[in-house]
């Protein structure tokens, strides 16, 4: 039993030491969205390019659907756009914008620059469906399932390795269910 | 570290004129003190999700601002404090609060200083304990004692006879 209890003080500083390893590299800015689970909050916004039509939540049924956060005045944006490009073109995937919180000919002439690689953009320079999303920081990706359900958000930029390992599981297994 | 002073200097550049960037100070109008003093304390519980070790009265965040707003709104409509923090924690998650709620999840974190102090006392219990019990054990046994007289004896010339 003695002998037993010199062990002690290895045995606590294993244990701390494994519960702190497993922290190390978790992104503590990453935070699970609320809303997962939960239908896509009501809201009624202008098209971005067609400011005469007015979007509302029935925009996301009847196909799964990528969401987008995203304006011209955020550099991670500029970053991820490529990669956006990438996945509208190359692999079909239908991803809605929001844009948020900016100017619309700021957002026109971010697109003219980088391409456009939205199927539609609401419009939301208030920032009000961003507020409802529990928006915190652009840019942020919401997998959003045929029944117009938020199945899972990405806080930050998307690219080929994020796409691969995070986004694409999570669109397989939504299409699976549904 | 030789651009340590320069790194400085440009955080501090940076710092100062984001200061200034920040919005001008808002103004939220009251009726009365209380209601302000309300205000005051919700905003100082609810913490801001982009900065993360802030509460959003100190936050310049511009999503601490939306949400100070919407505790403004939500205030002014009528809302008691537990649906102004429901609405906030339904959109951006149990993490907006300073103060979570005990249920089976936090458990341990609410039981966890119980526990520690708990734990602590029955360590100190059971030293204090087992060196009572050591203590008043003769150090050595009766015939352990008469072998030190007699060799105490044996050494003393002025006792040998």
């Amino acid at each position: 039993m003695k002998r037993l209890m010199l062990f002690l003080p290895l045995i606590l500083a294993v244990g701390v030491g494994i519960f702190l390893a497993a922290g190390i590299g978790k992104d503590p800015t990453r935070l699970e969205s609320a809303l997962i689970g939960k239908p896509v909050p009501e809201f009624s916004l202008a098209n971005l390019r067609e400011p005469g039509q007015t979007l509302d939540q029935s925009l996301f049924r009847g196909e799964v659907a990528l969401l987008n956060v995203w304006a011209e005045w955020c550099p991670a944006c500029w970053d991820e756009h490529e990669d956006l490009m990438w996945l509208a073109n190359e692999k079909g995937v239908r991803i809605v914008g929001l844009n948020y919180k900016d100017e619309k000919e700021k957002a026109f002439s971010f697109l003219d620059r980088l391409g456009d690689p939205y199927q539609t953009i609401i419009y939301d320079p208030r920032g009000s469906l961003g507020f409802d999303l529990g928006v915190y920081g652009a840019p942020e990706t919401f997998v959003i399932d045929a029944e117009g359900v938020v199945r899972y958000r990405h806080v930050g930029v998307v690219n080929e390795r994020v796409w691969e390992e995070i986004l694409l599981p999570v669109i397989n297994r939504v299409e699976g269910k549904s | 570290m030789r651009f340590m002073p320069i790194f400085l200097a440009a955080m501090w550049v940076f710092a100062a004129t984001a200061h200034a960037q920040g919005e001008a100070p808002e103004f939220y109008d009251f009726d009365t003190q209380a209601e302000e003093q309300r205000f005051r304390g919700l905003i100082a519980e609810l913490r801001c999700p982009k900065c993360q070790n802030q509460n959003i009265a100190d936050s310049n965040a511009p999503i601490s601002k939306d949400m100070r707003d919407q505790v403004y709104l939500l205030m002014q409509s009528g809302a008691t404090d537990d649906e102004i923090v429901g609405a906030l924690v339904d959109r951006f998650g149990e993490f907006v609060k300073y103060k979570p709620p005990v249920d089976r999840r936090t458990i341990l974190l609410w039981g966890f200083p119980a526990i520690a102090v708990f734990g602590g006392f029955m360590i100190v219990a059971g030293v204090v304990i087992r060196s009572r019990k050591q203590s008043p054990e003769p150090a050595l046994s009766a015939e352990e004692q008469a072998r030190v007289r007699q060799m105490l004896a044996d050494r003393d010339p002025s006792s040998r006879s």
